[in-house]
Formats: C-alpha cells, structure tokens, sequence
C-alpha cells in the first residue's frame, strides 16, 4: 500500500489539472463578460471578475433579441425532451417486452440509423420546409426531432433489464390491454430513465446549432442563433458575445449542477451497450 | 400518473385489476391488440425518420444529377455534371484535406486522452462525482459558447493562450491565420467538448472488465501502464472500436467551429473558411454552396462524395482499430 501512495497523489494531481482545464474556459469567459473591452489589452490579462457584467448583459438584450431567443429556445427544447421521453419509452417497451415479427432486424436498423451522417440530407429537408413554409418556424425545429433513435435504444436497453417480465404478465392475465400495461406498468418503471433521458435531450436540442441556423431567420431566433449573430459582427466584441454566452449556457449549468450525478449515471448506462 | 402502479413484482398488480371489471374483451380485438400494438408504438420513430431522415437522404442524391437552385424553377438533368465540376474545383480538394487534417488532429489526441483519463478515474477515488462532473462540463457547453469562448483565448493580441506562450519566449501567433495553426486552435475546441465525454464512455466499459484480472497481474508484477495496456485495453476494445467510429463520423462532418471561428476571428470570411481558406472544411464548403448561392444541386453531389467519404474513412478506421488494439495474449 505504500508503494501506491506517491502514484496515488500523482493521479490526483493530474486528475486536478483536468478539472482545473475544464472548467477554466467556462470562469475566464464570466471574467472577460464582466468587464469593459479595454480591460482586455491590459497586461497581464484581468483573471478576476469586474462589476460589468449586469450592464453588458443588458447591452446583450438591446443588441439582440435574447428574450424571444430564450423563449423559443426553452419550447423547442422542452417539447422535443418531452415528446422524445414519451416516444422513446413507447418504442423501447415495445422494442424491450413485446413480441413481433421482425422485431430483431427492425431494432438493428434502429441503431443502425444513428450512423447516417445527419448532415447529408440536409438540403433536400431544407427544400421540405420551403415547401411546406416551416421555415422561419420552430415546427421546423420541433417536428424531426421528436424522437430519436438514440432515445429509442436507450430506453429499449433500460427497460430490458429494469422492466420485470412476470409484471407484465400479470397484468395480462387480469385483462389488461397492451396500451393498459404501458400506461400502469411501464410508465413507472421508466421514468428515472426517461427523466435523464430527458435531461440529454434538452441539453443537446437547446445546444443545437446548424439546422436552427439555416432554417431560422435572425430577427426569430434560437438562443444559439441569437449568439452566432453577436458574434459575428463586424467588430470584435468579446465582452458582448462573452456575456451573451454565459446568460445562453446559465440554464443547462443549473440542470446539470442540480442532476449531473443522474446525467452522468445516464451517458455511461447508454452508450456503453452499442 | 393516474393509478398507483406497483413498485415490485411482489406487489399485487392493483392497477389492471380494475380492466377486467369492465368486460371480457372480444378474443379478435385482443389478438388485434397483441399482434398489432407493438407496431403502433414503434411507429412514431420510423415515420419520422422515412420523413425527415431517408427521404432527404434519398432525394439528395436525386437532386445532385440536376442544375437545380432556389431561384430558378425548372431544374435540368445533367447527370453526372455537378460531380465532375466538383472533383475539378481545387477548393473541394482543399476541404478534403482540411477536414482529415483537423479529423486527425482532433480525434486521435482526445480518445487516447480519454483512454488514459478513464484508466486514471477507474479505481477507487474521492471526489469520483465531483470528478467526474468537472469533465462533463465542457459537454454542456454548446458548440458556439466554446468557439466564441476559445476564439478569445487564441486571440492574437489579447489572448490568453498567447500570454501563457510568451512566458516562454513565443512570440504572438495568429491563429487564425495560418493552415496548421488554426487546425490546432480548432483541433482544440473539439478536444475540449469531447474529451471528458468519451473519458466516461471507457470508465463505463473500464469498470465491466473482471477485477481480478488485475489482481492477477499485479501479483505477477505488472505496472499499471502495462495492465492498461495488456489487459484494459484488450478488453474493452468494442467500446474503443464504437467510439472511434462515432468520433470519426462526427469529425467528417465538422462545421460550427470552422464557421463561428471565421465569424468570431473577424478575418473575414465565415463562409470560406478564413480568408484563405486555410479551414474551411468539407461540410462548411457545402454549406457554402448550398446555403449562400443557394446551388442546391452542387451542393448535394457534395453532400454525397463527403458521404461516401464518412463510410470510406469510417470504414478504415474501423478496420485499423479491430486489428491493432490487440487481443488477450
């Protein structure tokens, strides 16, 4: 055991030094967006926040419109995590407990899906949403992404191991309908999973960028959108993109302070198995 | 929920008893409910994705063999045409070979980082949660706050990282600027989104391998960077092999950080990839095309040539990585 301790340390440090860099980029961003612009050619750079930070958000909210960004961006993201919950669930029981013809082969084209490169198709379903006016909408956000075939899988893995067959069974014995099962049944069973499942969801929907980009128009945006227009302008203004970026990230830094530990149960459950 | 549903099997079912009180249902419709539910709850997934999935996918290639843009509404067949346009356009090539280099550069680094971070978290440790959610938070940050939070600390005047380098005598490097200097500043962003990701997926499989294996090695005098590599990484290679090719087939297809660091840089060009085009990779290029002139048909030929790249690399990789992890010896 005493040999172990010097390399025990060693793994601590360096396990330190990870941390200390991942974190790093998130607390220097809140330094810069609580300062003036000039504050950063100083010599050596502020590494300790200013008292601006109020002021330049608000700078945020008259440059952009971060309000109706916001907005959008918690429907979207709320409707697709609760519709891609519900969804995947319903697939996953089916999937998990149920007994059908080409069920194997229809599970396999499921996961099989996940390696599409999403990015290929992207033209033609931009030209579906001229087509049928969704541009400019959040539909156009909403609709494909209400479930997924990550979530699908996820949940068929869960419920596998955690959905116990001879419940199930009794419940058919007593005459429950298929839809009955899952709604006394599954549902709670599920829904720790499809909590997290959940939480994934919105972090990755509010996180997304290039389809709300194309798809959008700056004066309707997504927060994403909002922050890629501020950041983009002519002038170099770190301060107002800093700023803008710690108000966007501020929500998915409280649901993973508050349910990091499920969040992180939930990742290493579901990617593991494929 | 509606009705309280038993927690555990040994609890009496309360809930369904209460369907049987409303009838014997037909036999014909209980057959109909087995047999045909399961597909009804299925789907929702598959309809969604014949719509906003296969049938892009589909009609993309369709689109490619045509003179076809936003503004025009007659499209013209013209067969192979955008493809071999494409193949002659030197700046196509030029995504190519920024998109490897950047892939290269991005994804080997971080999955051996993730290899040997898993290794170091897999045994027992204090603070495992607090470690572990420290890693997981560049992941949460989306890929614009990163890019606008890294463009200003690669800055060339005022940024940080430059500061740290003249420590050492470095004198002020234009990141932006020049070809393998942006590729590392944007290889760098990537690594710092994923690394602490992947590093959970190889602690998940990490922690599955059978301890004693350790045990035995460690008694017969193995240290620990030989037990990674003789025993931790045999053993959890169908996860390395996974990961790879997700990481690849997400490298092939990287966009938002070449774009925003045009955009943030103020170099000029967003779309292009840098002035030069010293980063503009294989999807921004089609972005370009189809998104700002709106050539609709160019775009998908590009769209499918960078697929059958993604399925090409992909392929190699998977290959490569099957082999050369090594088996239990």
């Amino acid at each position: 055991m005493r040999r172990n301790s010097a390399a025990r340390r060693l793994t601590y440090l360096t396990l330190l030094a990870v941390g200390f860099f991942s974190a790093f980029p998130l607390y220097y961003s809140v330094v810069v967006a609580s300062r003036h612009n000039s504050a950063l050619a100083e010599v050596p750079p502020p590494l300790l926040p200013g008292g601006n930070f109020f002021a330049n958000v608000a700078r945020v909210f008259d440059t952009v419109p971060f309000a109706l960004a916001l907005m959008n961006s918690f429907l979207v993201a709320g409707s697709i995590a609760l519709a891609t919950m519900f969804l995947s669930t319903l697939a996953g029981f089916a999937f998990a407990k149920l007994r059908f013809r080409g069920k194997n082969a229809l599970l396999l084209m499921t996961v099989g899906t996940m390696m599409v490169p999403a990015q290929l198709g992207i033209i033609p379903l931009y030209m579906l949403m001229v087509k049928i006016e969704w541009t400019g909408s959040m539909y156009a956000l909403i609709v494909p992404a209400l479930v997924n075939a990550f979530g699908v899988f996820f949940m068929t893995q869960y419920l596998s191991r955690a959905l116990p067959t001879e419940l199930l069974e009794a419940g058919r014995v007593d005459g429950c309908t298929t839809w009955g099962l899952f709604w006394h049944v599954v549902l709670p069973v599920a829904r720790p999973a499809a909590a997290v499942l959940g939480m994934l969801t919105f972090m990755s929907a509010w996180n997304d960028y290039f389809w709300p980009l194309v798809v959008l128009t700056p004066e309707n945006p997504t927060v994403q959108v909002a922050l890629s227009t501020l950041a983009s302008g002519y002038v170099n203004d770190y301060v107002l993109g800093l700023a803008g970026t710690a108000v966007g990230t501020l929500p998915l830094i409280i649901i993973f302070a508050v349910l990091g530990k499920q969040i992180i149960g939930g990742i290493m459950q579901g990617a593991v198995k494929g | 929920m509606p009705t309280r549903a038993p927690g555990r099997p040994a609890a009496p079912p309360s809930a369904p008893m209460r369907h049987r009180r409303r009838g014997v249902r037909s036999p014909l419709l209980h057959r109909l409910d087995v047999k045909g539910s399961p597909y009804a709850y299925i789907a929702p997934f598959f309809l969604l994705f014949c719509a906003f999935g296969l049938f892009p996918l589909a009609y993309t290639a369709w689109v490619s063999l045509h003179e076809w843009t936003l503004l025009s509404d007659t499209q013209t067949f013209i067969g192979v045409g955008n493809f071999s346009t494409l193949f002659q356009d030197e700046y196509f090539w030029n995504a190519t070979f920024n998109t490897l280099s950047i892939g290269i550069l991005s994804t080997v680094p971080q999955l051996m980082l993730a290899i040997w971070l898993a290794h170091l978290l897999n045994r027992p440790l204090r603070a495992q949660t607090f470690l572990r959610i420290t890693l997981l938070l560049p992941n949460v940050t989306s890929v614009v706050a990163v890019v606008v939070i890294f463009s200003q600390l690669f800055g060339r005047d005022f940024g940080l990282i430059n500061w740290v380098l003249s420590w050492f005598g470095a004198g002020s490097v234009d990141w932006a600027a020049g070809t393998a200097t942006s590729h590392v500043a944007i290889s760098v962003m990537i690594m710092w989104r994923w690394t602490g990701y992947n590093t959970l997926i190889y602690l998940a499989a990490m922690q599955a391998v059978p301890r004693e294996l350790y045990e035995a090695a460690t008694i017969d005098g193995a240290n620990g960077f030989t037990q990674l590599r003789k025993i931790t990484i045999p053993m959890i290679k169908p996860t390395i092999v996974f990961t790879v090719i997700v990481s690849t087939i997400g490298a092939m297809q990287i966009l938002a950080e070449p774009l925003l660091f045009g955009a943030t840089t103020g170099s000029g060009g967003m779309i292009t990839g840098g002035p030069d085009r010293q980063f503009q990779t294989l999807a921004l290029y089609i972005y370009e095309h189809g998104f700002t002139n709106f050539d609709f048909g160019y775009a998908s030929a590009a769209s499918w040539v960078m697929f059958v790249f993604v399925v090409l690399v992909a392929g190699i990789n998977y290959l490569f990585t099957r082999r050369s992890a090594g088996g239990l010896r």
